[in-house]
């Protein structure tokens, strides 16, 4: 809306609010991160740090080992996900909605925990190992090192080009499908050469999700790796000190991860701009029955799909329950005793995380409204630079973000390190997007007209925006938030080397007791993640069900 | 509580585009008046201008006395109804039209009596506890109507409310917004392409064309004395013929299509010399051979039913387009010679330029 000639208002406030926050929380981090990475030990400009690190084969290997894991995680990610998007989008596959909703739980836990289920399956001395080993004598190939962090990444990954890939297959419209049949085109030709262009861009949009995401997880790698490095995990060694702590080092890394990453994503935006049109269906595809064989091999295929990635939360979740020793180690029988034991954790981390999660979330939801607005109403040098700087953390890596907080605010005139304020900015930095995207990508359907309507009824611009504007992107807000707020549930790679002993999530309980091997208790906290995880959501999918009934 | 509306020498600027350079119009109190022009005009910029959606780069907007040039738009007392109807989706048809009487504070009783009101005068009674979503676009326009004239507005705002609407519908809807227009006697500004729907809703009309009103005038002044030739073209169809004006011992007759007719609705002051003509189609009659009439050739027909359209090329070679009623009998088959005369009537004249009518006034 453009009102008159007052070109400051309270937008314009709210506009320079947010500005100062991202300048504060993301800007500011990252220059004390460049900062710390260009100065030699006795505070002058130096570029010793990056020379090490390229000059050295050991850390130069964790970016290409990085890189490496991503883009195979990438085009796994690819090869199951989008033949299953089309199997579930143009065949009949019995169980539907089971599959979907399995599809999108598997997605929604913290892929390390997946790792640890899959080595106490395939482990050392998992159970499927001892299983095959004592029944055939046979050796079970290693799940540790490249393989095993790229099937559990693979697994928690591809739901998301199943999501992408299907979301675009509803706006293909089927007289595309009928026109490409008339000109002789059909089945698996069709699939290349119709089908698969026509969803490019959502291809190439979760292709880019994917690669982010393996490229800054920092939980896998670090529980299934082994000698396996990847620079979140080196990052986070510099920085903790497992020799001597080297900040200055852990910056540079990371200001090396940042670059990649930055030009990764103009690679991704440079090939996407070729193929950006919009679709809007008016027939959506008719779902028909596949021919016999055909369908077996499709019900095969998602089904083994389906069903390998639910195996670690199904397994995790028997463990749960199984008997432990002292030491927390399962041994034959069942009991409760990994919940008695779980439960002194979780009583302090479970108030912790929803506290932390609380917050964010409405920060988060605040925020986006907010951003979304003036991006999109009131575009402007100020809010175009809020538009950019708000997508910044979908390229940083969780790790990056954690050691710029941590440096950032050690020392200097705010420190708060050790703080739930420090946790509560890092969620919100890294979760944010998810919600700010989903809200903006809303609001431009919204035509001006209605606030416009509003505005001509006699409404003050304020309650225009909380009683028309606010409301009717609801659902746009609340899928985002559902994103956001299950991605901070399993937050791990920046709160790791953020978190004390007061803001200990459900996350951080899991990893620490991974990592003291106390595998009951473990599994017991991983389960009642899980439920909380479902719960919530739950939760969300009920509001957002509420709204379309209001009023 | 309708008002008049003034307008004196409106400026718009969109960056360095000029959409409007220098625009007057005064609209009467509880006038039903229509800005028309093709797409671009800035028809639709001059009734955001007047709702105050859009910046007022120079002069003043008065409704009455008053100027509202800094007026806020929610203090305006407009009603707006918008292309795309612009209803609130997330509330009831009720909740729409009771939305801008919540705003002014009403006691709740009469919020619910006036709501009660409009419900009924838009007929969607049966729709009140509905969301909009379920609704056809003809019943979300009159949700529309109602909002906007539930609030007892100074003025109704329209911009091209009938656009998304299939063709019956329109007109339905047409009768129905102009019926409750009537019937609540509101001042109204209605933006519209369609030259007859302005016709059929409105008092006066504006033509404009490129941010310049071209001619102000009743449907009648427009479609038979057109200022020019644009409004000529844009208003109905019309045949535009080179000519001659010419004065003779009997009075003046021009030269076209290979003949002189004579015409005696030309203006005294027009001087003699090369003109153009603007011929309705219905300006033809098919007649007998003689003096002062046209001769030319069918060249193609159409049967639309009531009426027969007729492309016939004349001596000059300049086509024209001839409408008839319909015989049981087509006794002008393609290829057939015919004679026209014209209907003096609906001749207008313009200078050679087409910028300037040389019709009498009041003729």
């Amino acid at each position: 809306m453009r009102i008159g000639r007052r070109v400051f208002d309270l937008w314009t406030l709210v506009g320079l609010g947010i500005l100062a926050i991202y300048v504060a929380f993301l800007a500011f981090p990252l220059f004390t991160i460049f900062k710390e990475a260009v100065a030699g030990p006795d505070g002058t400009f130096s570029l010793a740090y990056f020379q090490r690190f390229f000059g050295e084969r050991y850390y130069f290997n964790t970016i290409l080992n990085s890189l490496k894991l991503s883009l195979a995680t990438m085009a796994w990610a690819l090869v199951i996900g989008v033949p299953l998007a089309y199997f579930y989008n143009f065949f009949e596959i019995r169980g539907r909605s089971v599959v979907q909703v399995l599809i999108i739980l598997s997605s929604m836990s913290a892929p390390f925990v997946g790792a640890y289920a899959w080595i106490l399956l395939l482990g050392r001395s998992g159970l499927m190992t001892r299983f095959v080993r004592d029944t055939f004598g046979w050796e079970m190939p290693t799940i540790y090192g490249f393989n095993g962090v790229v099937l559990v990444l693979t697994l928690q990954l591809y739901p998301l080009v199943f999501l992408y890939v299907s979301g675009a297959l509803r706006n293909v419209d089927n007289s595309l499908l009928e026109a490409s049949q008339g000109l002789g085109s059909r089945g698996l030709g069709r699939f290349v050469r119709v089908i698969l262009p026509l969803c490019a861009t959502s291809i190439l949009a979760s292709a880019l999700l994917v690669f982010m995401r393996a490229m800054a997880d920092f939980g896998t790698p670090l529980v299934i790796g082994e000698g396996f490095r990847t620079f979140p995990v080196e990052i986070y060694k510099q920085y903790v000190g497992e020799t001597s702590q080297n900040y200055g080092f852990a910056a540079s890394i990371s200001v090396v991860a940042v670059a990649l990453t930055a030009i990764v994503f103009l690679l991704q935006k440079l090939v996407a701009l070729r193929f950006s049109f919009k679709m809007n269906a008016l027939n959506r595809i008719q779902r028909r029955r596949a021919k016999p064989l055909a369908a077996v091999l499709m019900h095969a295929f998602t089904y083994l799909v389906v069903g390998v990635s639910m195996l670690p939360q199904a397994y995790l979740v028997y463990s749960s329950f199984r008997k432990t020793n002292v030491f927390g180690n399962f041994v034959r029988g069942y009991s409760l005793d990994s919940y008695r034991e779980a439960w002194r954790h979780v009583r302090r981390a479970l108030p912790t995380t929803l506290t932390i999660g609380g917050l964010s979330i409405a920060i988060v939801v605040l925020m986006s409204i907010l951003i979304a607005y003036m991006v999109v109403r009131r575009r402007g040098v100020i809010n175009n630079t809020i538009d950019t700087m708000s997508m910044l953390p979908f390229i940083i890596p969780g790790s990056v973000v954690g050691i710029a907080l941590a440096l950032s605010f050690s020392s200097g005139p705010l420190v708060l390190t050790g703080t739930m304020v420090i946790m509560v900015i890092a969620m919100c930095i890294r979760r944010s997007p998810y919600t700010i995207r989903s809200s903006v990508a809303i609001l431009q359907q919204i035509p001006v007209s209605t606030e416009e309507a509003a505005i001509s009824l006699g409404a003050s611009k304020l309650k225009t925006f909380f009683r028309i504007t606010t409301p009717m992107m609801a659902n746009g807000i609340i899928s985002g938030a559902i994103l956001s707020w299950v991605t901070i549930l399993t937050e791990l790679s920046a709160s790791i080397m953020l978190y004390s002993a007061k803001t200990q999530t459900l996350t951080l309980t899991i990893y620490v007791l991974v990592s003291r091997g106390t595998d009951g208790p473990a599994s017991a906290v991983a389960a009642i993640l899980m439920l909380v995880t479902a719960l919530s959501l739950t939760l969300f999918m009920l509001l957002s069900r509420d709204r379309d009934l209001a009023i | 509580m309708s008002v008049s509306i003034t307008i004196h020498h409106a400026v718009k600027r969109f960056g360095n585009t000029v959409v409007i350079p220098d625009l007057s119009l005064h609209i009467h109190k509880g006038e039903f008046f229509t800005l028309l022009g093709p797409s671009g005009c800035g028809k639709t910029t001059l009734l955001r201008m007047i709702a105050g959606f859009n910046t007022i780069e120079g002069g003043d907007f008065y409704f009455d006395e008053t100027r509202v040039n800094d007026l806020d738009p929610a203090k305006r007392n407009i009603g707006m109804v918008f292309q795309n109807y612009a209803i609130f989706p997330h509330m009831t048809v009720r909740g729409n039209i009771a939305f801008g009487l919540r705003n002014r504070k009403l006691p709740a009783d009469q919020i619910a009596a006036r709501t009660e009101e409009f419900l009924e005068l838009a007929r969607i009674k049966e729709f009140a506890d509905r969301l909009p979503e379920k609704l056809s676009g003809g019943q979300q326009q009159r949700v529309a109507l109602a909002r906007a004239l539930a609030i007892h507005p100074n003025v109704l705002l329209m911009d091209e409310p009938l656009s998304n609407l299939d063709a019956k519908l329109r007109v339905e809807m047409r009768d129905a917004i102009r019926d409750i227009q009537r019937s609540v006697g509101i001042t109204t500004v209605y933006v519209t392409h369609d030259q007859e729907e302005a016709m059929a809703v409105s008092d006066r009309i504006a033509v404009m064309d490129k941010g310049v009103i071209r001619q102000v005038g009743t449907p009648r002044e427009l479609y038979h004395r057109p200022a020019d030739l644009f409004v000529a073209t844009f208003v109905g169809r019309t045949n535009v013929l080179g000519g001659v004006l010419r004065t003779d011992g009997s009075g003046r007759t021009v030269d076209v299509g290979g003949a002189r007719i004579p015409l005696d609705t030309v203006s005294g002051s027009a001087a003699d010399g090369p003109v153009q003509l603007s011929i309705r189609p219905e300006g033809f009659v098919f007649t007998e051979p003689g003096a002062g009439q046209l001769q030319g050739v069918v060249e193609r027909s159409l049967f639309l039913g009531e009426k027969t359209h007729y492309q016939v090329r004349l001596r000059s070679q300049e086509t024209v387009e001839v409408v008839q009623d319909s015989q049981l009998v087509e006794d002008t088959p393609d290829g057939s010679e015919v004679t026209l005369a014209v209907k003096g009537h609906m001749v207008n004249v313009f200078d050679a330029t087409g910028t300037a009518s040389l019709m009498a006034s009041g003729g």
